[in-house]
């Protein structure tokens, strides 16, 4: 006997790889996705009395097997004769065979696969999103839309034609050459760290929706890495992803405000979570292949392992963030080096850095509140109020509008007196 | 004698139960263990992260001059993961089982094993993470 919520559990874990394997059996993704959910109706009813399958994974392979080939007769309209869905937990043989094929690299690529679909470049960031929401991770429309704040009718037409369009890479089901499993891999890559990010960064939607969007992007990096088990950069996105969502008790306040970094309280971060992150930094850097997410969890293991903000380590900060940047040259890890250069060298030496990138970053709002605290810094009220100003009137967020204003009278009762 | 209790479960699962269910889970633990420490007859209790954390170490063939090699990843891919142990000292298997039946077996499955050997030493985890 299993209970319901259990069974969804084995059925949820067992999702991807499943639906990717039925993928490749079919050579259909959408004749798949049917079969899958077919299989998990039988699974049900089959758990519910009988207790869960010793290999959930494989039971609803087989079962999804059985049902596509039950649903192929019915739609030719022939008399069926219904394939049992008892499928015995003993037949060591047909569990052999697909154990075997859930082992091999074939049934790797075709995880990557069904990811690497939902990152098909015809589809803007957002449908991405939505599509593997949907299909790797088994949200509903509902639960999408509630994620995105649109209407579950408008959410479930985008995802339609998502679908059809990403549909194309599902069914090809070619061997990717090395070079083309590592493009996928990037691809992949950002696409769940772009999924995590909708759920850190937005502030907007309900949070317990935007905190469980953080944990399925930490699901599919799990996945991920356990496919891959050798990649230094899916070990930094999984490690970034850990030890910024350590973070996330403390991030945001009693009225949904987002706290900064060195204001919040730092008993609340999860220790374990920064523990497991630790560990994969570690991990990925023997590798001896750094990249800019290993680079960047490394950045943020700094933050989480300094018990006050006092005693962050911000040498070693500046000197991350130094890599970071011939790694990956941009003015936005130009402007943060600058900051880890404002503890470590002053205001000054942080100016003389941030005030070239003032072209680049004009329409970037976290430039002129850095500039503003570098200014306050350096006693020129005045700069500073000009680059708040500025700062507002680039669209900012209600909570960071809240967050400037708030800076903005505190700093002005200051000069008062 | 000394039984070691190993839990095994499949990774990822405990965490998409229900959260009452999980709290129910944890109660067992925190409940089992606070018995096992009043009538003290337990050891080190163990839970270890997730696979993905761990490197196994193999030596080349006996003879061979290359070093041991290191690979990322547990030691065996295996449908149900080694999740964590207790160690608790009883008189009988039976009194091992019993202890085993109060632990949370609705997504794992525990292997009740007795000790050959114990030893080292008390030791306090490092706590800087």
């Amino acid at each position: 006997m299993a209970d319901t919520g259990r069974i969804d559990a084995y059925i949820r874990a067992a999702r991807p790889r499943a639906l990717a394997a039925l993928t490749r059996y079919f050579g259909d993704f959408d004749f798949a996705e049917e079969a899958f959910q077919e299989a998990c109706l039988r699974a049900v009813r089959t758990w519910s009395a009988d207790g869960i399958a010793r290999d959930p994974t494989a039971w609803l392979i087989i079962a999804g097997r059985n049902a596509g080939i039950d649903l192929k007769r019915s739609k030719q309209n022939r008399p069926t004769e219904l394939l049992t869905d008892n499928i015995p937990d003993t037949d060591a043989d047909i569990e052999d065979e697909v154990v075997e094929q859930l082992d091999s690299h074939v049934y790797r690529d075709d995880v990557l696969r069904l990811l690497f679909m939902c990152c098909h470049p015809d589809l803007k960031p957002g449908d991405q999103l939505a599509l593997a929401l949907k299909i790797v991770v088994g949200f509903s429309v509902e639960e999408i839309a509630r994620a995105f704040i649109v209407r579950p009718k408008a959410m479930e037409q985008r995802i339609t034609r998502a679908k059809k369009k990403a549909a194309v890479i599902a069914n090809a089901l070619e061997t990717p050459s090395p070079k083309e499993r590592t493009a996928r891999l990037s691809a992949v890559i950002a696409m769940i760290y772009l999924l995590f990010n909708e759920g850190y960064s937005a502030d907007h939607g309900e949070t317990h929706i935007r905190i469980s969007l953080c944990e399925e992007a930490i699901r599919l990096a799990r996945l991920l890495l356990r496919l891959f088990q050798g990649q230094a950069e899916v070990m930094g996105l999984l490690a970034l992803c850990l030890l910024h969502h350590s973070r996330y008790k403390a991030r945001i306040g009693d009225d949904e405000m987002l706290v900064p970094l060195n204001e919040q309280d730092r008993d609340l971060w999860q220790r374990e979570l920064i523990n497991e992150g630790c560990v994969l930094i570690e991990k990925a850097l023997r590798k001896g292949t750094p990249g800019p997410y290993q680079i960047q969890a490394a950045i943020a293991a700094v933050h989480c392992t300094a018990s006050t903000e006092e005693e962050t380590d911000w040498h070693e900060i500046e000197r991350l963030y130094a890599a970071l940047q011939v790694i990956q040259p941009s003015p936005i890890i130009a402007l943060n080096k600058a900051v880890a250069v404002s503890k470590t060298t002053g205001a000054q030496a942080a100016l003389d850095l941030v005030e070239p990138l003032s072209n680049q970053l004009q329409n970037y709002l976290h430039y002129h509140t850095t500039l503003a605290a570098l200014l306050i810094e350096l006693n020129q009220p005045e700069d500073a109020k000009q680059a708040y100003q500025k700062a507002l009137s680039l669209g900012p967020t209600e909570a960071e509008a809240r967050y400037i204003k708030s800076k903005m009278a505190s700093f002005d009762k200051k000069t008062l007196h | 004698m000394l039984y070691s209790i190993l839990i095994y479960g499949v990774e990822g699962v405990f965490e998409r139960l229900p959260a009452d269910e999980q709290d129910a889970h944890m109660k067992k633990h925190t409940d089992l263990q606070g018995e096992l420490i009043a009538t003290g007859q337990v050891g080190p209790i163990v839970q270890l992260m997730d696979t993905t954390t761990a490197v196994t170490v193999r030596g080349d063939p006996p003879g061979s001059k290359e070093p041991p090699m290191v690979l990322d990843g547990p030691f065996a891919e295996t449908k149900e993961q080694f999740l964590g142990f207790y160690m608790v000292d009883c008189a009988t298997i039976e009194e091992a089982i019993e202890i085993a039946k109060k632990l949370p077996l609705g997504v794992a499955a525990v292997e009740v094993r007795p000790v050959q050997w114990f030893g080292g030493l008390p030791m306090d985890p490092a706590g800087d993470g």
